[in-house]
Parts: structure tokens; sequence; C-alpha cells
């Protein structure tokens, strides 16, 4: 598709070359079109994999290879060391689906989505709504909710949990305020623990969204505001018909990139929680499960069939996102940016 | 893409261009009081954890079993001085350099001239090739990191940094990628047709025309993938056992199971430890904030 546009513009140039200048700039011009596409020989051939070459190698190499044989070593009870040879089928993954603490993990990651869309969506709509006119302070105001985002999930998790614990600031802080009826044991408790580990990630990652959901509106264009105003609509119904419907795409797009991030949770819940008590507290994922189970305990060849399951679901839920909610928006962003493009040329 | 760059000041440009004077001579309106108020609150509940880790650092461990949701008092550095005066930190802010910059530098290359033959060049393929990197994002690294252990170990690169480093770039080349790929396309065509008139080849126009018209772009690209390597937890965790080769996050955890007594001391080095992101940050937050809203527009 790109092909025969890149084509129609360049042929489009020489004409009106042609009509400016006359014959000189046309018949140095004209050629090139026809001449670049003959011209796919040796020489750019190799322009393309001296260029292309490096980025795909590390690529395949790193990325593409190790998943290949995740689907391999997935078949063998296998330790890690040496050839894998104890075939034994679909057994893991037999194993895998039987096993209760990857169900537990699933259900887990399962309110994880269905919380961190509920929770960080509506907060990050309405502050991105209240925070996206022009006033002062504007940017120091965006850049110090982004702040948590930035910092490391290690840093975040460590901090998070030291204050957390049974004796840590917030307990403290509740005795002071003699409010000493809200103190829970916030990590450990299981009834509570989930619910901790959302707010947790609505406070790490709620400042992406808002800034996404700023850029998202400050591409509606202001004529749209201004007309809806001058028709003598109100603040919130300009809100709620124009800006919201038209964030439409943004909001499609940062709930695609929340959800997968939240089927491949592993950082925060492993360093607060780590592998053993992320179970008993109820705060257990795939993910923690796949390094407990896997590397931790010295069976990669199971590890690898987890990773695979992980795989293949967030690639179901993925697919199914991009054929139902998706649709109209990536007809640009995954498959070659089609319209953006025309737009430029 | 031309959007990229432009969205984040575009609803300035007209005022600006209508009513320069008025920009210049006041500034940006004052919000309603409303607005400031929930952005206050919203903000101090952003940071209260944040300043939790920092000021703990300043108190010491009888304080904090006393009381602790207090302040500091008296104020107490020797946490502080105790970590920056200690060798491990030092070390591991090395290797977390070490590893960010080396990261950021092969991801700009090799995804650079990736997507500059992507961008610019027809040839059959090309969708195929486009179709592997963006599917790469289906691959986060929490999926593919037992059997990247394994590749990893099978090269010999465990416990070094290049272990680290080597699939860092492989996975940070599809976002990179998605980004830098709309960014050179949109570069004119004329000016290409200019530069083959004047009997420049692909190439040339790749190292004298592309990397300057694109270098907003490789700034965006370069600071994500700069903030990914320094934060990056699960890899590290998998190829690196040895003390001397670790990464800050890796030194946070161990520290503070090693010290697990000693909560000052651990909030010390968790706040030192997050100062050179938060630096970075601050220098280059309207680029992160813009290349975000590229990476969506995409």
């Amino acid at each position: 598709m790109s092909n025969t546009r890149e084509n129609t513009s360049t042929g489009i140039l020489p004409t009106s070359e042609l009509a400016q200048h006359g014959g000189s700039g046309a018949v140095a011009s004209l050629p090139s079109g026809p001449r670049r596409r003959r011209r796919t020989g040796w020489a750019m051939r190799l322009e393309i994999a001296l260029l292309a070459g490096p980025a795909a190698l590390v690529f395949i190499a790193f990325v593409i290879f190790p998943v290949v044989i995740a689907a391999y070593y997935g078949f063998f009870r296998w330790q890690g060391y040496g050839p894998a040879t104890d075939f034994i089928g679909l057994q893991n993954y037999i194993t895998i689906l039987e096993d209760s603490a990857f169900q537990q993990a699933l259900w887990h990651n399962f309110l994880i989505v269905i919380g961190s869309l509920v929770l960080q969506g509506p907060v990050a709509i309405l502050l991105a709504l209240l925070l996206n006119r022009k006033m002062r302070g504007q940017s120091l105001i965006r850049v110090l909710i982004f702040v948590p985002y930035v910092i490391a999930e290690v840093v975040v998790g460590t901090g998070w949990s030291l204050m957390l614990a049974t004796n840590g600031a917030l307990n403290g802080m509740l005795k002071n305020l003699g409010l000493d009826f809200l103190v829970h044991d916030w990590l450990s408790d299981p009834n509570i623990a989930i619910w901790t580990l959302l707010a947790i990630l609505t406070w790490k990652y709620v400042g992406f969204a808002v800034i996404l959901f700023l850029a998202g509106l400050q591409g509606i264009p202001e004529e749209l505001y201004e007309a809806a105003a001058l028709d003598g609509a109100s603040y919130w119904q300009i809100q709620r018909r124009i800006a919201l419907p038209l964030l439409g795409p943004t909001l499609r797009i940062w709930a695609f990139l929340s959800i997968i991030g939240a089927l491949q949770l592993f950082d925060l819940v492993y360093i607060i929680w780590g592998q053993y008590v992320a179970s008993t507290a109820g705060t257990s994922t795939m993910a923690t499960y796949m390094v407990a189970n896997g590397r931790n305990a010295g069976n990669f060849g199971y590890g690898n069939a987890v990773a695979v399951v992980i795989f293949l679901i967030s690639l179901i839920v993925a697919l199914f996102y991009q054929r139902f909610v998706l649709r109209r928006d990536t007809a640009g962003a995954i498959t070659g940016d089609r319209r953006t493009g025309r737009k430029n040329r | 893409m031309s959007a990229f760059v432009a969205v984040p000041d575009a609803p300035d440009a007209p005022g600006v261009l209508e009513a320069p004077p008025r920009k210049k001579a006041k500034g940006l309106p004052w919000g309603s009081p409303t607005v400031y108020f929930v952005a206050l609150v919203v903000i101090a509940l952003m940071l209260a954890p944040i300043a939790y880790i920092v000021l703990g650092g300043f108190r010491t461990n009888s304080q904090i079993t006393v009381d602790p949701a207090g302040f500091p008092n008296p104020w107490n550095v020797q946490n502080y001085l105790g970590v920056l005066t200690g060798g491990v930190f030092w070390q591991e802010v090395l290797n977390s350099t070490i590893v960010a910059v080396v990261t950021t530098l092969g991801v700009i290359v090799l995804g650079l001239m990736a997507s500059y033959v992507l961008a610019r060049y027809t040839f059959r393929g090309r969708g195929v090739l486009y179709a592997l990197f963006a599917a790469g994002l289906m691959f986060p690294i929490t999926v593919a990191i037992t059997p990247l252990y394994i590749v990893v170990r099978n090269l010999g690169l465990m416990n070094s940094l290049g272990g680290v480093i080597l699939p860092q770039i492989a996975f940070g080349l599809p976002t990179t990628i998605i980004i830098l790929v709309p960014f050179l396309r949109a570069i004119p065509d004329e000016i290409q047709e200019a530069a083959f008139i004047d009997g420049c080849s692909r190439l040339g126009f790749f190292w004298r025309m592309v990397l300057r018209l694109s270098l907003p772009g490789v700034i965006t690209v370069g600071i994500l993938a700069f903030i990914a390597s320094w934060n990056s937890y699960l890899l590290p965790l998998f190829l690196l056992n040895n003390e001397a080769t670790f990464t800050l996050p890796l030194g946070v955890q161990a520290f503070s199971s090693q010290y697990s007594v000693d909560t000052a001391k651990v909030l010390a080095f968790t706040s030192l430890s997050m100062i050179p992101a938060l630096i970075f940050f601050s220098l280059f937050e309207r680029r992160i904030v813009g290349g975000l809203t590229g990476a969506v527009k995409g």
C-alpha cells in the first residue's frame, strides 16, 4: 500500500517541477521513480541488509528465539542443565491448569486487570479534564503527577512495604489521628492485600494515564469547543459530548496497554510480597507463579510451559481486544500507519 | 508524526500568533481555585510515599520505632553519609549507568538503522519485517525471561553486564521502531529528491539528513530506553547473581534484605537510588511526555 503511495508521490513531484522549471528538471528527476523500483538489485539489498541486519539479528536472537525454545522446553521435564531428554508431552500444561495455585494466580490477574481499568480510568479521565486548560503551573502539576511512574518498581516496592508494614508509617499515622479501628495488616491480610496492591498500582500508573489523556485532549481542535460554547453548551456538556467521545481512541489504547501490563505484572508483587507471601496473601500473579515454580524451584521445563501459557493468554486477550475494540483505531498504529501516513503526504 | 512533537504545544500556537504581547506580559492565566485544590490533593497523595522514603532516611531507627509516621527530630545525616561513603552504592550506580548508557546507544543505533530501511526503502518483505518487530510488543520480557536466561547462560554471558544489555536492546527495539518509522516517513520526499539530485546516495542521505531531522524522535526513544533500563529489575534478577555486577534495583533489594532491621538505612539507600532517574526525568520531562503522545498517536 505504501509502495504505491510512494510511487505516486514521486510521480507527482516531477510533473509539477516540469510545469515550473521546464524540461531540465523533469529529465533529471523523472526516471528516478521507475529506476528506483527496478534497482532493488544487489547494491540496495546490501544496504538493506547492512542497516536492518544488526537489529533483526539481535531481535531474533534475544526475543524470537527464546520464545521458540520456551515452546520446545515446555514439553520436557528439565532441570536446566544438559540436553532435555525427558519428553513428557503435555504433562506440564496439564499440571499447570490443574494446579490450584495457578488458578488462584490467574484469578488475581483477572482482578488486577479489572481493578486497574475501573480505578485508574475514571480517576485519570477526571484529572485530565480538570487539568486540560491553560493555567499557571500546569506543567509543574503534570510533572509531579507523573513522578511515581518514573521511579523504579524496586524503590516503590521497598518504600510501600516499609510504609504499610504492621508497625509502619500508615498504621502509625492512623493511630496518631485516633483512627485505631482503621489499622490493618495491609500487606498480609488476605482480605485486604489485593486492594492494597490495586491502590499501589493506581498510585504508580495513574500519572501515565493522565499524561496520555491530556495528550489526547490537546489533539482535539479548539474550534470544536468554541463552536459548542457559542451554541450555549455548558462546561460539563462540552466535556461529555465533545471531549470524551473524541478521547475514545486514546482511551482504548490506554486500556489495551493497561490490560497487557496487568496480565504480566511481576515486579511490584515480587518485591513487596516475595514469592511465598504472595500466594498466602492472595496477590500472586501468573508471572510470580512462573518464577517461583520455574527458576526458583529449578524446574525450567515447567517454567517455560508457564511462560507459554501466559503468552497465549495475553495473545488471546490482545487479539480479542484488537478485533472487537481497537478495530478502527489500530488500522494505522499496528499495521503500518496508513491513516497518519496519508495525512502527511 | 508531525503531531508527534507538535501536539503538546499545538494549542498554544494559535494564541501565540494572534496575541504575542498578552502572553509575554502576563503569562498564562490563573485557573480556578477548585482546580488547584484538587491538583494539590492529588499531588500530595502522589508525593507522600516519596517524602516518607526521603525523610525516613534522615531519622534514626529508634525514632522510627517510637513514631513510624513522624518527622525527623533531630535530623540525622548518618544514614545518608554511611551509604554514600560505602563502596557498594557507587559500584551499583556505575553498573546501572553502564548498562543504561550502552542499552540506550544500542537501541538508538540499531533502531534508527532498521527504521530507516522500513520507512524509506521499498522492497519485498518489508511488511513482514515490520510485522516481526511490531510483534515484539506482544513478547514482554516477563514471558521470555525463563528461556532468555537459558540463552544467555549458553552464550556464557551470565553475571556480565553484556548479558543484560543485549536482551534489553532487543526488547527495546519494537517500541523504538514503532515510534521512529512514522517519524522518518514524515521527512518530506522533496528533501530526499533534492539530496538524490545533488548526487547523494541513500546511505549518504541517512548520515547527512536523516540523523539530524529525526533528532527529536531519537531523543524521545533514547529517554524511554534509558529509564526502562535504569529501572529494570526482572532481567538483572535472573542474570546477575554476583554482587559485584548488581545494578541499583538489585542493590536496593539486596540492601533491604541485608539490613532488614535497619529501616532508616534502607530508606536512605532507597531514596539515593531514585535520585538519578528523577534528575534525568526532570531534565527531559517535556520530551518524555511528548514521546508518550507520539507513541499513542503512532
